[in-house]
This record gives structure tokens, C-alpha cells and sequence, in this order.
């Protein structure tokens, strides 16, 4: 093993520690953004912890093993979450999940060979009217049959993260509210893909800005009034009550903050304040679709 | 001091009694598997089952975990406990019918057949290796992982674990493999895998109070044969 890479990640999980301080509760948040960072939880890192916080390794390897979001073993680039509960699998999931396990040649729970995919199941994603859902690094395919499994495949080796807004039938418009003073953030004077846009306002290095994105679940695109690196860490604030926009949770892929929005439907809806991250997140908890 | 009706008799137990130890305290007694005297309460394996409460509000309970509650009724053998421990102690069989513990219980309570699907599961998940591991031994190089059917006890990564002594106390109070060490009476072993274990003593040295509890031990016996 290469020495620098492993003081490299000790350091890193040094770090993670150091934020989370002596809390005793805070075992599965340091294991998240270890997980975050890493994308798995690595043996050293695990060893780490149990050194660093007076833990014993048992009691963590217990938690890394009870949860089906850890994961002990490297993933691949590309997670795969085919849901099979109880909703999904009356409309048909169990033949999703072989189909996918037949075409990328693993079983559930496995990476293939070259590292590209990680396929698992798991027990409801909370948008059982919708489903047979799956989930592909965070976009949700609703509706799936086996026939569009190997267009899934495709599309997700052509990246996701390209989408035609016009044709792709993931996306889907959203109306949000502020979660502090509950005001609409819908701004029908700046359209972005043809809708009214979310009006926030933002802060990064000392400068201040109002800043649209567009409406479309699945779509990043964004209009700003100065131009904004990628890889920084917002701060997002509402343009009503100026309270900041800033969820318990961090993102599971690159560990910056989270934002929240109410969904006029009910639910709420995350994203990612590092410029350039796509992850997301949809709750729809209490939604009577 | 707490006041409660076991079978119709009153006692009192000292606060922070179980119902199973006020029952013990007036003689009644009621089968265990997961509860030693100084290991904490688990209630992993329901079989020291009571009834409290009257009429359409009773229910059942593990006594072993269920703390002594000041005019608590406790029926320790109703006729709905005595069925619920005979169910309890078929699932057992079905899991584990290896077990002399198990079968012992078993027949004890006149249970001479299952009606589920044999399995030949080494552990039951009781927790009593962890409890002894962690609470007697103070070493906690074992415990549960996974969970659901994955669910299993065993150290980290599964790999000899840094913290492990050897020390043999989990085996000695596993009620599923009690009986493994028969090194010295082949004919009577049961799975014989005391005869592939790494001898515990092998390391000693490393730690002077050992509290071994192999008994009789592999490690001695191949010593003897020398
Ligand atoms: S069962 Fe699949 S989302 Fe609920
Ligand atoms: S002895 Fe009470 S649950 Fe096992």
C-alpha cells in the first residue's frame, strides 16, 4: 500500500473526527462522511475511528454492518438502487432487479468487474406511487419496465448528468417554498428552461448576489449575477425573510452543507450548496400522489 | 422496597429488581437461556416468559428484563406462558437442534418434536459469548454484525481480533456449543472443532492473567500426549 496515501486518509479522517468532537452520539454521522469522502468505509479508516474516539472496533463494525447505506467494500462509479418494497414489488420490481442483475452480470449487492456499476435493492425510496423505482447516482427512473433497463444502463455510461431538458422524461418542474417564512421562491420574471426559476440569494468570499436555478427536477441549469467557481461552497439565503438555507445533513457525495426547500406538494427537496455537485435529494414523505 | 403478586403470593424485592429475580426469590421457577447471573439482561430468547396484568389487558413478557413494578400481578405459569414457551423452545429446536442446552430445556418441558423447518444453525444470537466478552472479560472482541437474516456474532472483519485474549469464555458459556470440547472423548464429539482450534495458551505469555476456561482444554491435552 501506498504510504502517502494512507497518512493522506488518515489525515482525512483526522479531520472528520476533529469536527465532530467528543460527541458520543455522533458515530453514524462520522461514518457517513467518511463514506461521503471515501465512497466506502475502508478497514484503516474504521480502525481510525475506534482509536481516535475511545470506541471500540466491535461496536462500529456492528453499526457499518447494520445499515444498508454503508458499505465495507469499494463501490462502483455508478450506484444502482433498484427499490423492491412491498409497493414496487407488486408493480413488477423483482423482474427489474434481475433484468439489471442479468445485463450488468452481477447480483445484488455486487460491483461488476471494471469498477462501473454497484447494484443493490433496497426496501422503499418513499415514492412508491411512481414506482418501480430505481435510482442511478441519485436520479430517479419512475415507471421502469424491463425493457427500459438496458436504456438506463446507456444513458447513465453517457453520464446523467447531460440532459436534454426538452425530451428527458426524468425531469419534472417543482414549485418551492422557503422552510423559514414558508414564501413562494418561484421567479416567473427570470425564466430558466422556459419555467419560472428558484430565486435565491447567495454568498461566497465576502460577495453577495441574487442567483436563479431552474425549476426542472434533474436539471442544473442556473443564471448568476457574478460568476461563480465551480468547486466553491455556497451559502444560500431566501430573498424574502433572509434566513440561510441550511439542512442538519450533508451531502452524501461530497460532504458540503445542504440546502432545503419545501415542495408545494409536500415533501422537501435538497441540493448540494457546492457549486458543481449534482446531488440532490427528493423526500416526498406525505405526499398523496 | 417494591410490592408485587407472583402465582397469588405477595412478596416484596428490593428496587430495580427484575420480575424474574422476584419470582426466583420466592421459588418459582422459570427456565432461562440468555440470562446468566452477572451478565446484564438481554432478553434475547423470550423463554423465560411471564403474564402480567388481568383480564383482556394481560400480555406477555420477558421477566428477565421486565423490572418489579409496585402491585404488579405475575402469573409465571398460566396456560398461555406454558404454550408460548413450548413455541419458543420448538423455533429453538428448529434452529438449533444440536444443542444439548436446548434439548435439555426441550424435554424438561415435555416438547418431543417440532413442527418447523429443520435448520442446523450453530448460533441462536443470544449474546451471551458478547455480554461475557465485553462485561466479565472486559475485552469486547466480539459482537453482533449485520443484522436481519445476515445477523451473526464474530469479531470485526473477521479476523483474529487485536483484543481477543484467547481467553475461551465465550465458548464456555455458549449454550449451542457447550459441548465442543470433547477433544479427549472423540467418540462423543459434536463438531469437533475444538480439534482445528488454535490452542489458547499458545500466546500466554502476552497476557499473564489469562482466565482460561477451557475445560478440558485442547492446548493441555496435546501437551499431555507429547
Ligand atoms: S416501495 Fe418502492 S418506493 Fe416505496
Ligand atoms: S432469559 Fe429472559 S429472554 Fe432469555
Amino acid at each position: 500500500m501506498n504510504q502517502a496515501a494512507t497518512t493522506e486518509s488518515e489525515k482525512d479522517i483526522l479531520e472528520i473526527l476533529a469536527k465532530h468532537g467528543d460527541d458520543q452520539g455522533g458515530l453514524i454521522a462520522i461514518l457517513e462522511e467518511i463514506q461521503a469522502r471515501h465512497g466506502y468505509l475502508p478497514e484503516d479508516a474504521l480502525r481510525t475511528v475506534a482509536d481516535e474516539t475511545g470506541r471500540s472496533l466491535v461496536d462500529i463494525y456492528g453499526v457499518a454492518t447494520f445499515y444498508h447505506s454503508f458499505s465495507l467494500e469499494p463501490r462502483g462509479k455508478h450506484l444502482v438502487s433498484v427499490c423492491v418494497g412491498t409497493a414496487c414489488h407488486v408493480r413488477g420490481a423483482p423482474m427489474i432487479a434481475e433484468e439489471f442483475e442479468r445485463q450488468l452480470g452481477v447480483g445484488a449487492g455486487e460491483t461488476t468487474p471494471d469498477r462501473e456499476f454497484t447494484l443493490q435493492t433496497v426496501n422503499c425510496l418513499g415514492a412508491c406511487a411512481l414506482g418501480p423505482i430505481v435510482v442511478v447516482d441519485g436520479h430517479y427512473f419512475s415507471n421502469v419496465k424491463p425493457s427500459k433497463v438496458a436504456g438506463i444502463i446507456a444513458r447513465t455510461r453517457e453520464g446523467l448528468d447531460e440532459i436534454e431538458v426538452e425530451t428527458d422524461e426524468r425531469v419534472f418542474p417543482l414549485e418551492v417554498n422557503c422552510p423559514h417564512c414558508n414564501h413562494s421562491l418561484m421567479d416567473p420574471a427570470r425564466p430558466i428552461d422556459g419555467l419560472p426559476s428558484i430565486r435565491l440569494t447567495i454568498s461566497f468570499d465576502n460577495q453577495h448576489c441574487g442567483f436563479n436555478r431552474s425549476c426542472l427536477y434533474g436539471s442544473f441549469h442556473i443564471k448568476s449575477q457574478i460568476d461563480i467557481p465551480t468547486d466553491t461552497v455556497l451559502y444560500f439565503f431566501c430573498p424574502h425573510c433572509y434566513a440561510e438555507l441550511v439542512s442538519a445533513s450533508n451531502c452524501t457525495e461530497c460532504g458540503a452543507p445542504m440546502v432545503p426547500m419545501v415542495l408545494r406538494a409536500g415533501g422537501m427537496m435538497q441540493v448540494c450548496s457546492r457549486r458543481g455537485c449534482k446531488s440532490h435529494r427528493l423526500d416526498l414523505e406525505g405526499v398523496h400522489v | 422496597m417494591i410490592n408485587l403478586v407472583i402465582n397469588g403470593l405477595n412478596v416484596s424485592v428490593e428496587d430495580g429488581s427484575t420480575v424474574l429475580e422476584a419470582a426466583r426469590f420466592l421459588g418459582f421457577s422459570i427456565p432461562t437461556l440468555c440470562h446468566v447471573d452477572g451478565l446484564s439482561p438481554y432478553g434475547a430468547c423470550r423463554l423465560c416468559v411471564v403474564e402480567i396484568g388481568e383480564g383482556p389487558r394481560a400480555k406477555l413478557v420477558s421477566s428477565c428484563t421486565y423490572p418489579a413494578e409496585e402491585g404488579l400481578k405475575v402469573r409465571t405459569a398460566s396456560a398461555r406462558v406454558i404454550r408460548a414457551r413450548k413455541m419458543i423452545l420448538e423455533l429453538l429446536l428448529a434452529s438449533c437442534p444440536q444443542s444439548k442446552t436446548i434439548q435439555d430445556l426441550a424435554a424438561a418441558h415435555d416438547v418431543r418434536q417440532q413442527r418447523f423447518k429443520q435448520e442446523y444453525e450453530d448460533c441462536i444470537l443470544c449474546g451471551l459469548c458478547v455480554r461475557m466478552c465485553e462485561e466479565q472479560m472486559m475485552a469486547k472482541a466480539i459482537g453482533f454484525r449485520g443484522r436481519g437474516e445476515k445477523r451473526s456474532i464474530g469479531t470485526p472483519f473477521d479476523i483474529k481480533s487485536d483484543v481477543c485474549r484467547l481467553c475461551g469464555a465465550c465458548m464456555y458459556i455458549c449454550p449451542a456449543c457447550q459441548l465442543r470440547c470433547t477433544y479427549n472423548e472423540p467418540e462423543k464429539a459434536i463438531c469437533g472443532a475444538c480439534a482445528n482450534l488454535a490452542p489458547p495458551c499458545v500466546e500466554k505469555d502476552q497476557f499473564d492473567d489469562m482466565m482460561c476456561y477451557m475445560d478440558p482444554c485442547v492446548a493441555c491435552e496435546i501437551q499431555k500426549d507429547k
